[in-house]
Order: structure tokens, then C-alpha cells, then sequence
């Protein structure tokens, strides 16, 4: 790989992930507001609103910065980075294209897990270190939340990894086939449920629970650090739903010639992203008890039996 | 209460479905927003928005400054003298109205003054948009009162059986002293001026 070859791949990586969380937030705003029978943002940018997260951006960049006096100044101040670093690393790791990532490893798979769980580990930062009631509450509800459900998502994603035989998902993404549908549908439930748990949205934002807790572990945070959180929600929307898309839908696996693979990726995972929009626009917000309970009496034992019966097909040669 | 069993929270699967389906149903009607500033609202034309004032009809009475629950009502007036019309008559006195203001950042929108008006000088209009700035300019003078006079919307149409109105009735009595000769004489003018019922887009 030469270095020009290196640059144009991190540009294109950065430029997705600076482009897809945006579409993702504004395709929420839109859908969401129709769900509910308003028309959402309509002047921002002329279009129906389309600049109104660029307008939300230009408003971040001028709030004050604001760090509490209280506050652990290090720990608070890298909290948004380090919530946002990790699903630019993730999504530099899907492929989007036969034998296209932007990052191709051999062990991906593994990556994207590391990445995605270290993301939640900023809202646990953020939560500690604001010397807020409020956001340590927030905090620990996201480390309970991520320990219930980072379980489930490494099961579901070793039954995938297992009837693939490979740990790069480039692989296993070649090796999908329309059996898989059937085959795998158990843990597919699974990982969709348990990363919108993952990513703590509605239904499963006990730890942000905006009625109860103000704004969880982002509580104390203003302007451009906010909006780094936000974004990083949004990223993880777009990793989790492309992740989704390649694994579990086939990713560029479809009727239109092989050229357009990138578009079907891409058009699946925005699929997964609206089902993730409409998920939290349909239903009430679980109690923790609940949230715990599904865990680990729904998803786990469900996610054992999907790993059992990937095990018996790739015994029996399926 | 034992009649009926309480299966609220106890939905399930089902009910989680019913939630998904009803947010789909909603997305595919058209939406209920009415986009205010670019498309004008359609209030009842018995909408509270501001106080119109039909100076012709105001006898400076001070009925209404009186009545007015946080006196937000000013009047100014003064008497002039008319004189007498025919040779050897008396001279009259009538008031004449110098100032009629409201404070609409007191006004509570009671509508007493309106009741009270004994000679429907004061009426209801649906406008609505006369925001300000800064809330000593909502005190508003008989000029401006009296623009609004416009957007008063005409009265709703009577009831099929009901009485004829009052100045419909003092119209089309006899003249007094005619008595009840056939065909009867001018008919009288009524009392008071009726608002002048433009109707048109509130603006």
C-alpha cells in the first residue's frame, strides 16, 4: 500500500464518518417527527430542513466550553474523544464493497468489537469524572448496561464468525448466503436488540433517562463536547447498522449488477438504521430491572442456542 | 370496580408490535402542522386576540375603565357644547373622546369591557400577531384600537326563530308621535352606528 493509496483511503474513511451520522440524524429527525404526525425541520437550508444538523453544528461551535470546577479536568475533557475515536476506527474496519474496507485486517471481526465497547467506556469517563450526581448515576447505568450487553453481541457475533469460519469480515461477508436468513435469524434479533442497548438508545436509555437523570453522564457538558457525544451516537448507529447489513443481510449480496455492491451495503444499513429510528419513536423506555432482565434471561439464552445450533450445522456440513 | 380486569402493562409481544404499527400508520397520514408564519391560521371567529374600538359608538361612559379588572383601560374626554338647532332651543352637551387607550400587558383578556359596553363601541377581533419588543409599547391608543376595527369579523348568522335584533326592531318602528297611521312616517335611525363588517384576511 503505497502512502497516497493510505491517505485516500483514511480521507474516504473520515469523510464517511463525518456524512453517514448526519444522514442517519437527519433521516431521525424527519421520520420521527412524521412518526408522530408533525412535519420536523423545515426552513434550515431551504429543502425541508435538509441543513438543520449543519445549522445544530454551527450553534455547538459557538456555546462556551465549559469544564465544572469540581470536575477531574483530564479525565472530563477527553471523555468525547474518546466516546467518538473508536466508532471512526470501527467504521474504518466494514467493508462496504467486495474486498472493500477502508482498513482490511485479517481479524476485523475482533476490532470492531474492541472498538465499539471502548466507545461506551467515554460515557463511563464522562459520568465519573463530572462531580455530578446526576452523571455518575448516568455513568454507572451505562457500565451496567454495557457489561449486560456486550455478552449477547460477542455471542451472536461468533455464531457469524463460526458458520463463516473467519474472523475477518470481508470473509464472511463473501461466504453469506440466502440460508443464512433462516439460519442465523435467532442471533440477528439478538445483536440488533442488544446493540441498541449497547448504544443506549431508546428503548434501553436508562443511563441518559432525560426524565429522571437530566442528560445522564453528559450532563455537564456544553458545546462542541456535547456535540461530540451526539455524534458519536449517531456513528454508532451507522457502525452497528452497517455491521448489521454485512453480516447479517448479506451486505453486497443482491440483485443489482456487482459494481453497485457499495449502494446495496449502503442501502441495507440505512434500512437498519431506520428500524433502529423507529425502534425508539414506537416504544416506552424499559425500567433497569427490565433492561437487566432481558439481558440476561432473553438474549443470552437465546444467543447460546444460536451459537448451539451454528455448531451442529458447521459439524454437519450445512 | 371489579367489573373489568385491568390488562394494562400486560400486552407483551403483541403489544410491542401494536406500538411499531401504530408509529407506522401515523408516519403514512399526512401530518397535522399547520406552518404558521407561511400559512395564516384559521382561529373561530369568536377567537380572544385583541380588543377592537369603534370610536363613533364610545360615549366616553367609562363603563369599561370601571369595570376593568386590572384598570388597563384610559380615557380622556371632555364636554363641548352643540348649539341649539332650532331658534330659542336649548344648547345640548356632549362628550367628546380625547383618549381611549388598553394596556394589553395587563389586559387579561376578560372581555368585561366588552359586555359592559352599553353602546357596542368595544368588540372582539381574532388578530392575534401585535407582539412587541419591549412590553411598555404594548400600550396601545384609539388609532390602533380602531385599525382593528377591520378584522373584526361580522356577527354569526341569528337563530332561525329568533328575535329580530334590536336595531333591526328600532328601524323598522313607527316614527314616535305618528302613531300607528299606515305606512308610518321615516323610519327612525337606529342608536348606535353598526361596526362596519369588512371582512377580510387577517393580515
Amino acid at each position: 500500500m503505497t502512502l497516497l493509496e493510505a491517505v485516500l483511503r483514511a480521507v474516504a474513511a473520515l469523510a464517511a464518518f463525518l456524512v453517514l451520522p448526519l444522514l442517519v440524524g437527519q433521516a431521525e429527525h424527519k421520520v420521527m417527527a412524521h412518526m408522530q404526525g408533525r412535519l420536523g425541520p423545515m426552513y434550515a437550508g431551504g429543502f425541508h430542513g435538509w441543513a438543520q444538523l449543519v445549522a445544530d453544528g454551527v450553534k455547538f461551535l459557538q456555546k462556551e466550553d465549559i469544564t465544572p470546577r469540581a470536575a477531574d479536568r483530564w479525565v472530563f475533557r477527553l471523555a468525547p474523544a474518546v466516546a467518538l475515536v473508536p466508532y471512526l476506527v470501527a467504521l474504518a474496519t466494514v467493508p462496504v464493497h467486495p474486498g472493500v474496507a477502508a482498513v482490511d485486517v485479517p481479524g476485523s471481526l475482533v476490532l470492531v468489537l474492541a472498538a465499539t465497547s471502548v466507545g461506551a467506556l467515554g460515557t463511563l469517563m464522562a459520568g465519573w469524572s463530572s462531580a455530578n450526581k446526576y452523571s455518575l448515576i448516568g455513568g454507572l447505568r451505562a457500565a451496567a448496561q454495557l457489561v449486560s450487553y456486550e455478552l449477547p453481541i460477542v455471542l451472536a457475533l461468533a455464531s457469524i464468525a463460526l458458520a463463516g469460519g473467519s474472523l475477518s469480515l470481508v470473509v464472511l461477508a463473501d461466504r453469506w448466503t440466502p440460508l443464512w436468513l433462516l439460519w442465523q435469524l435467532p442471533g440477528a434479533v439478538v445483536f440488533l436488540v442488544a446493540a441498541v442497548a449497547e448504544l443506549q438508545r431508546p428503548p434501553f436509555d436508562m443511563p441518559v433517562a432525560d426524565a429522571e437523570l437530566v442528560m445522564g453522564a453528559w450532563t455537564e457538558y456544553t458545546g462542541l463536547r456535547f456535540a461530540f457525544f451526539l455524534l458519536s451516537e449517531y456513528a454508532g448507529i451507522v457502525v452497528m447498522s452497517l455491521l448489521f447489513s454485512v453480516l447479517w443481510l448479506g451486505g453486497w449480496h443482491g440483485p443489482l449488477p456487482d459494481a453497485l455492491g457499495w449502494l446495496w451495503t449502503l442501502l441495507k444499513g440505512f434500512a437498519v438504521a431506520l428500524v433502529v429510528i423507529w425502534v425508539r419513536v414506537a416504544w416506552p423506555r424499559l425500567r433497569e430491572d427490565q433492561l437487566q432482565r432481558l439481558a440476561w434471561l432473553w438474549l443470552v439464552p437465546l444467543a447460546l442456542l444460536q451459537l448451539l445450533l451454528t455448531g451442529a450445522g458447521v459439524v454437519l456440513g450445512w | 370496580m371489579v367489573s373489568e380486569k385491568d390488562t394494562r402493562g400486560r400486552g407483551g409481544l403483541p403489544g410491542v408490535l401494536k406500538g411499531l404499527a401504530t408509529t407506522a400508520r401515523t408516519a403514512l397520514r399526512p401530518t397535522h402542522t399547520a406552518e404558521y408564519p407561511d400559512v395564516a391560521p384559521e382561529l373561530p371567529p369568536r377567537s380572544r386576540g385583541v380588543i377592537a374600538l369603534l370610536e363613533e359608538n364610545c360615549t366616553s361612559c367609562m363603563l369599561c375603565a370601571r369595570e376593568c379588572p386590572d384598570w388597563c383601560i384610559y380615557i380622556d374626554s371632555h364636554k363641548e357644547t352643540i348649539p341649539a338647532s332650532t331658534p330659542g332651543g336649548r344648547e345640548r352637551q356632549r362628550n367628546v373622546l380625547d383618549r381611549f387607550a388598553i394596556d394589553f400587558s395587563l389586559c387579561m383578556y376578560c372581555g368585561i369591557c366588552i359586555e359592559v359596553c352599553p353602546f357596542d363601541a368595544l368588540f372582539w377581533s381574532p388578530q392575534f400577531e401585535y407582539a412587541e419588543v419591549d412590553i411598555r409599547d404594548l400600550l396601545h391608543e384609539k388609532d390602533r384600537l380602531g385599525e382593528w376595527m377591520r378584522t373584526v369579523p361580522p356577527p354569526p348568522a341569528l337563530d332561525e326563530k329568533a328575535a329580530e335584533p334590536a336595531e333591526v326592531a328600532a328601524a323598522n318602528r313607527p316614527a314616535r308621535g305618528t302613531g300607528l297611521v299606515a305606512g308610518g312616517g321615516a323610519a327612525r335611525p337606529p342608536r348606535t352606528v353598526r361596526p362596519r363588517v369588512v371582512r377580510e384576511e387577517l393580515e
